[in-house]
């Protein structure tokens, strides 16, 4: 029963979402704000894992490889379709729900806890729409995140299979462009934009209606770190099986 | 003018505010006191409308609170400003943001009309040095400053306040409590305080409604709370030592 009515307050939060706006002037700067904070503020640690952990996954397909008969251009196709169908898309929005998602709710929690989304609604305002109507906004451009983190994945296989010498350059690229469907690209983005909304908004709920002091701002980030990551989990198996079954 | 009749509100079933009705005046700063758990904070957000009352009626200005639609409270909500508690001002926003923020959200007026406004209400409060700062790198004192400018620069016609003094030492809570005076007096505001520091009472008290258990216990004015014989408010006022010498001392 206590899970129904937080699915019934969070879809009812999200309509609040987006009726009163707040004005156009004020909301372009919130937007600019968050997309500083959210997805700027976010690169470097993308950038970084995307690259080891994309080395990491052709060293371990270059491993097993061990029959003369498997081509070595496997390396670089296992790579690529490891990185672009999962590993960019799912796990790095796991790890920005780590991210991302604490800071949004330990943000918005810490609003409530010192009374200034009080303070927004004696003013009359939409405090839901002022607090994460940006947010989503300024998610949406996740897949460009997304998009750096499969070029710096394949990267970083390239480069440690080169300098590894599992594999010669000319095999990783073969690797790479062999058997390549777009759509793949296409599906991987679709499942980020939806989990963009995902990363969004259920960290904003878990802060915006949180209740206690500092210390219930902290679980409330851990609550919704959880939560997010079994939504994006759930959905990701929703969506590719929807569209690549 | 805000006129409370026989406001109930309940939680869980469990009746917080047992038919209130009262009168505030304006330009008087009216007093909310009683102890912790009386029902202070929830008859001030009822009155704020961030909770709604099971039953009776709030008026202000004669009009009446339940027969607004949702444009109409939303007017009113503009003429309301609030001090609260814990100041709750933005973090990441100057002192000067702070105070033009209702401005910048509600009206459409030009930025050099609104910071000129803003800084003109930061002078009243004596701020000036100020309005650079970030509210973290300010005493109590200056952010409770902060609060009633950002709740007065719309020019409200009604001014609340919730336990203005927490926190505060006794001489920087009679510099508050008289700004909220002067405020009052100076531009006819109805200012409502939940307060239970007796010292803002002696101070500031035109009007008194003391709540007990959610009941009005007792109403009266400073003048009056030494002379009652209620055994209720002189229960609540002379729990101190200090307050049951300035009795022997006043009779």
């Amino acid at each position: 029963m206590k899970l129904l009515h937080h699915i019934g307050a969070y879809f009812l939060m999200l309509r609040l979402v987006f009726i009163k706006p707040t004005k156009a002037k004020v909301m372009r700067k919130l937007i600019f704000q968050d997309i500083q904070d959210l997805i700027i503020g976010s690169l470097g640690i993308v950038a970084f894992l995307s690259f080891f952990v994309g080395g990491v996954v052709s060293i371990q397909t270059a491993l097993n490889i061990e029959s003369p008969l498997i081509p070595k251009n496997l390396v670089g196709f296992a790579t690529r379709q490891s990185v672009i169908l999962e590993f960019a898309p799912t796990f790095m929005c796991i790890i920005l729900a780590g991210k991302v998602g604490s800071y949004i709710t330990s943000s918005i929690g810490t609003m409530r806890v010192t009374e200034q989304i009080d303070a927004l609604e004696v003013m009359g305002i939409n405090s839901v729409n002022y607090l994460v109507f940006p947010k989503i906004i300024s998610m949406l451009l996740l897949p460009f995140v997304i998009n750096i983190s499969m070029f710096l994945g394949i990267l970083g296989g390239y480069t440690a299979t080169l300098y590894g010498g599992f594999s010669n350059s000319a095999d990783f690229i073969e690797g790479i462009q062999m058997d390549f469907k777009p759509f793949h690209v296409t599906y991987a983005f679709v499942k980020t934009l939806i989990f963009a909304v995902v990363l969004a908004t259920i960290p904003s709920y878990h802060g915006y209606f949180m209740k206690g002091g500092a210390l219930e701002v902290g679980k409330a980030a851990t609550v919704a770190f959880v939560w997010t990551s079994i939504v994006i989990i759930v959905l990701n198996y929703i969506v590719t099986q929807l569209l690549l079954a | 003018m805000i006129e409370l009749q026989n406001i109930t509100k309940s939680f869980d079933g469990i009746e917080i505010l047992k038919g209130i009705s009262m009168t505030f005046e304006a330009g008087k700063t009216n007093l909310i006191i009683g102890q912790s758990g009386s029902g202070k904070t929830v008859l001030l957000k009822c009155l704020l409308g961030l909770h709604q009352p099971n039953g009776g009626d709030m008026l202000f200005n004669n009009q009446a609170l339940v027969e607004m639609d949702d444009d109409q409270r939303r007017i009113l909500r503009r003429e309301m400003g609030m001090v609260f508690q814990g100041s709750a001002l933005f973090d990441s926003m100057t002192v000067l943001e702070n105070v033009m923020f209702p401005m910048q959200m509600l009206t459409n007026q030009s930025e050099a009309i609104m910071r000129k406004a803003a800084e003109e209400v930061i002078e009243r409060v004596n701020l000036v040095d100020a309005q650079q700062k970030l509210p973290a790198e300010l005493s109590g004192g200056m952010q409770k400053r902060v609060a009633i400018a950002r709740a007065v620069v719309m020019k409200p016609k009604y001014l609340f306040c919730d336990e203005p003094n927490s926190g505060l030492d006794p001489k920087t809570a009679i510099v508050i409590d008289n700004l909220i005076r002067e405020i009052t007096q100076e531009n006819n505001i109805t200012t409502v305080i939940n307060s239970h520091d007796m010292n803002s009472v002696m101070e500031i008290g035109d009007s008194i409604l003391f709540l007990k258990n959610g009941v009005k216990a007792w109403e009266g004015s400073k003048e009056l709370i030494f002379k009652t014989d209620n055994e209720a408010i002189n229960d609540f006022v002379y729990s101190s030592n200090l307050m049951k010498k300035v009795k022997e001392v006043y009779q």
